[in-house]
């Protein structure tokens, strides 16, 4: 495809339909979200999926906010987002560390493999670090074939070990972005 | 601009007999003016994460379509998420309601001016936004008010134009993993705290 590197083609199609079983399974039924191209089709199959709502935000810590009023109401949300949206997640992040709210996020990372936008790189460098500085645990996606699994155990940490949970989708799995045909 | 109304008796007309209500409190004054109508295990109260609290209203509105939600706030903490208006507008959760109460001043920090003491309209962003929106300003108008939030078709936005005045500090609990605990109990039973 032109203007894509990526180690994972011949299964790019599928790790967002693995994602989105490992949701279900879970019993996720809020799934908020910013935009990002590696979430298109997840999010697509969220909104078409009567047992879950779909919620666009303006801004990545909405979702912090409404997976916190979710668990109050007694139902598990997820947060998908890109990586350059964790900064902006931070004060809202102490609803997760003060209450130990269950809090899911699934971060498509920019600014790490073959990022093309050097505005991208430092948020992207930054973002396991600016999760960890407010007590988010880590878990890597490096694989398509272990999106399902992944999650799902993402999932249990967060909703079964009361706490926040990120998992970093790495942009190699992804395929860096480009504009035009040059890598 | 003309605030007219005391915000403790604002907040104790809309709490009190307040049968299945969900509520959820922004943090500062908003949250000390809901503990002063009584503490209350279905009153979430915030004490940081300035701009959730309409946030929060979403996702339990959204998770208990059969319950009325209020979310009771200020203006200083309704300017944080003003996004979060544009958010709830997409959804349109007509269990929800939210009540700013605008004094025109960030009053935990110095009673500073807020956006609304320039000025900035909230409640026509939040009518844009989809909300059935009203300024109330008299006493006479807080009934109707009531009935909206325990009755009206959301997503409704009422911002209440009250007095720069700080009233003596009641505060409700402050451990947030308590806060959480007690409100589930409450709403969901005992098993919600064994999943």
């Amino acid at each position: 495809m032109p203007g894509k590197i990526s180690k994972a083609q011949s299964v790019a199609v599928i790790w967002p339909d693995e994602i989105h079983r490992a949701l279900k399974s879970q019993g996720v039924r809020q799934v908020s979200y910013v935009p990002d191209a590696g979430h298109k089709r997840l999010i697509e199959l969220c909104h078409a999926d009567k047992s879950m709502t779909a919620v666009p935000l303006t801004t990545e810590e909405e979702g912090i906010g409404l997976a916190a009023g979710a668990w109050l109401g007694g139902e598990r949300s997820a947060l998908l987002m890109q990586s350059s949206g964790v900064g902006n997640c931070v004060n809202a992040l102490t609803l997760a560390a003060n209450c130990a709210f269950p809090l899911l996020a699934l971060v498509t990372m920019r600014g790490e493999w073959g990022e093309f936008n050097p505005w991208q790189i430092p948020m992207g460098q930054a973002t396991p670090d600016a999760l960890r500085l407010m007590g988010v645990r880590i878990m890597r996606l490096e694989r398509a074939e272990e999106a399902g699994v992944t999650v799902a155990a993402a999932a249990k940490l967060a909703f079964e070990g009361y706490g926040a949970v990120a998992v970093l989708i790495s942009q190699a799995m992804i395929g860096a972005k480009s504009f035009g045909d040059k890598p | 601009m003309s605030a007219a109304l005391d915000r403790r008796e604002v907040v104790r007309a809309l709490l009190e007999r307040r049968g299945a209500l969900l509520v959820v409190a922004g943090l500062g004054s908003a949250a000390w003016d809901c503990a002063a109508a009584g503490d209350h295990p279905l009153t979430f109260p915030l004490w940081g994460a300035m701009g959730s609290a309409c946030m929060i209203g979403l996702g339990l509105a959204l998770a208990q379509p059969k319950r009325r939600v209020l979310v009771v706030t200020g203006d200083g903490e309704m300017l944080m998420g003003l996004g979060s208006l544009a958010t709830i507008g997409a959804q349109r959760p007509a269990n929800l309601a939210v009540a700013v109460l605008d004094n025109e001043r960030y009053g935990e920090t110095g009673m500073q001016k807020t956006h609304t003491g320039y000025g900035v309209d909230l409640a026509a962003i939040a009518r844009a936004c989809g909300f059935e929106a009203r300024i109330v300003q008299k006493s006479a108008e807080v009934a109707a008010m009531r009935s909206g939030v325990y009755r009206g078709r959301g997503p409704l936005f009422y911002q209440v134009k009250v007095k720069p005045e700080i009233p003596p500090l009641v505060l409700p609990p402050r451990d947030g993993a308590y806060l959480k605990h007690r409100f589930r109990e409450a709403l969901l039973g005992r098993k919600a705290l064994a999943q």
